[in-house]
């Protein structure tokens, strides 16, 4: 497959990007780790393998008027929007200090500030709603983006359609960003899918359309890049599938028996941290030290954070009544 | 005093609230160019303008989800739905994303909207078209439920509703929108949970809401002849209901009959006898009645159809049981 070539594209940017997916893969092996322990509970869908989409697609935002909103794999994509590990992972432990002050958990990370809007849990109910903070914008006459993530699970149901539609014949700025990584829980895309590139989707409802390599953050940079500036110029809705893969279960509870051991290995020669950092240390951007020095920082990071949720407070039990009404 | 519509006076309070803030606006099918399906939204679309007046295709789902987005950055959405029936299609956007937004968020996140549009039995519409749901709406925390039952009572409430900072559900019934009331010039908000004595009676105490109360005025009119009076209470707010005001009634009556055009199976009907019966248990001389719908989907025959929904007849009936007049 054709990468970007590394040498277009500043150095810092780069380092900005590596150290963004290598900080999601850490801190999601943490979390596997912790859920391992029984530290944390009920359902935890990790994002490793899929660290350019999320890392590559919100490098191009500017959060202080674009939003992002997720479904439920949501650790990657909220810390590519600038969320605190700690506080990622104090949720994950249900503390108080949590993003969501530990009602939400693994599912439902916000963060207002920020332009996060979730972390939902619905398969594809929060499109209508992604499409909802677009009309917003339009209806202030702001320049804001919204980039909205749903995985090929999503795809398929009448939210998605029905909110594309009015994205277009309302002009909303809108990315639908489907995060193809090949299996809705258990099930290939393949066998539950009319058609299998979905980036046609988009002729249905006169949007463009296209397909991306997930698996290289510089092509998710470059094409996400381009649509966000038509939604942001000419208002116009797109939507983009990344082909991606996860190299975990579902969530989990899922051992994935479902897919090959060969399959799992041929996506592992594409990661992409390793993909990026090969093509830095080729055209002496990076150095091997540099990669061992900034993957220590990270894992520092993560140890910090366990360390923080752990001896973060619980929520007081007279909150259950809190944050139900405004 | 004028004499208006519930049409009309449900109007000016869209009208006046969106010349008031111009956060809110109108979404929904038929709502601009054909002045809503029920004509309540009549000359709104040229005093306002489509950014502010929108026409949606059919997609309850899609439309009630954008509401919800919206309101979460910000704006306040008046969402009508064509019909509560309709709604069904829409109902996991307002279980799962308009009253859940804000507590899984650890209370970062406000849905300032209001959901409105024609509820419970018609005339002739059969199963499909003709039921009353209140009871699904009632059953979530994190939604608000208003119920008026006249003109004065309608504007007051949703301009209330409008300015909340919750999801609010706001029941309408179909028959009722040519019905004709006094309403004040002046403005007159009418709070959530303060239920209105519309009739002070000694003998027994009925609560009803939406179009049933004036069936209730009519039933207490009947028991009158037969030397019962009857104290009707209109709830208006369903919730937070009014549950003050329900038992100063009944330890003033020492009995009562609950009205409630629902099914009687897991209702609000049901709710508020077993608030009755719990919490008035040593004032009551009898078991609390609950005229309700027949357990059966509304038949299209005008004679069955009658005798499935609450009569005068069967409100007396419950009166005169509680009072063991028969």
């Amino acid at each position: 497959m054709q990468m970007r070539e590394v040498k277009q594209y500043d150095r810092t940017m780069l380092l900005s990007l590596l150290k963004q997916m290598l900080l999601i893969r850490r801190f999601e092996e943490k979390a596997s780790q912790m859920y391992g322990l029984r530290k944390i509970g009920g359902f935890c869908h990790l994002y490793i393998g899929q660290e350019a989409s999320a890392v590559g697609a919100i490098a191009t935002l500017d959060l202080k008027k674009d939003y992002v909103v997720s479904a439920y794999r949501d650790h990657g994509l909220a810390i590519a929007s600038g969320m605190e590990s700690s506080v990622l992972m104090a949720e994950l432990y249900g503390k108080v200090t949590g993003c969501s002050r530990g009602k939400g958990g693994s599912m439902h990370f916000f963060d207002k500030e920020k332009h996060f809007l979730g972390g939902n849990g619905i398969v594809g109910a929060h499109i209508p709603t992604a499409t909802g903070v677009a009309l917003a914008i339009r209806y202030r006459e702001q320049d804001g983006v919204v980039l909205c993530f749903f995985g090929d699970g999503a795809i398929h149901q009448g939210s998605f359609h029905e909110s594309v539609n009015m994205a277009k014949i309302w002009n909303l700025p809108v990315l639908y960003i489907c995060e193809n990584n090949q299996y809705g829980m258990g099930t290939d895309y393949r066998r539950v899918s009319a058609v299998t590139d979905f980036s046609v989707m988009g002729t249905s409802y006169g949007i463009e359309g296209k397909q991306v390599n997930g698996m290289d953050v510089l092509e998710v940079y470059d094409a996400v890049g381009e649509m966000v500036q038509k939604a942001r110029k000419e208002h116009a809705p797109s939507l983009l599938e990344l082909k991606t893969y996860r190299y975990k279960g579902h969530s989990m509870s899922d051992p994935a028996r479902y897919r090959t051991r060969e399959e799992l290995d041929a996506f592992r020669e594409q990661d992409p941290i390793l993909l990026l950092k090969a093509r830095m240390i080729r055209d002496q951007r990076l150095t091997e030290e540099e990669f061992l020095g900034m993957d220590a920082e990270v894992k520092k990071e993560c140890e910090e954070a366990v360390e923080f949720a752990r001896e973060s407070e619980e929520p007081p039990l007279e909150s259950i009544y809190q944050d139900v009404l405004a | 005093m004028a004499q208006v519509t519930f049409r009309e006076a449900l109007r000016q309070a869209i009208d006046e609230e969106m010349q008031r803030d111009e956060t809110v606006f109108l979404i929904g099918e038929e709502v601009a160019q054909y002045h809503g399906a029920y004509k309540v939204s009549q000359g709104l679309l040229e005093k306002y303008g489509s950014k502010r007046v929108i026409d949606t295709p059919i997609s309850e789902e899609g439309f009630t989800g954008i509401g919800i987005g919206a309101a979460m950055v910000g704006l306040r959405p008046i969402v009508e739905w064509m019909t509560f029936n309709f709604s069904l299609q829409a109902l996991d956007q307002i279980y799962n994303n308009a009253a859940k937004m804000r507590h899984m968020s650890g209370g970062q996140f406000k849905i300032p909207a209001v959901f409105r549009g024609p509820n419970g039995p018609a005339e002739f519409l059969s199963s499909q078209h003709s039921q009353a749901l209140q009871s699904i709406y009632c059953h979530c925390p994190g939604l608000k439920v208003m119920a008026p039952s006249n003109p004065a009572d309608a504007k007051g409430m949703l301009k209330t509703a409008i300015r909340d900072d919750n999801p609010v559900l706001f029941l309408e019934s179909e028959l009722m929108y040519n019905w004709k009331g006094e309403i004040k010039s002046s403005e007159s908000l009418i709070p959530f949970g303060e239920a209105n004595v519309v009739r002070e009676g000694e003998d027994v105490t009925i609560l009803a809401f939406s179009k049933p109360v004036r069936l209730a005025l009519e039933a207490a009119e009947e028991l009158a002849k037969e030397g019962l009076e009857t104290e009707v209470i209109d709830l208006r707010s369903l919730r937070p209901v009014d549950e003050q005001a329900i038992y100063t009634s009944v330890k003033k009556t020492n009995r009562c009959v609950v009205l409630d055009e629902a099914w009687p199976y897991a209702s609000v009907g049901s709710h508020l006898c077993y608030l009755v019966s719990s919490n008035c248990f040593d004032f009551l001389d009898s078991p609390v009645e609950l005229v309700c719908s027949e357990d059966v989907p509304v038949p299209y025959n005008h004679r069955l159809e009658l005798a499935v929904l609450p009569s005068v007849r069967k409100t007396v009936q419950a009166a005169k049981k509680s009072a063991y007049m028969v």
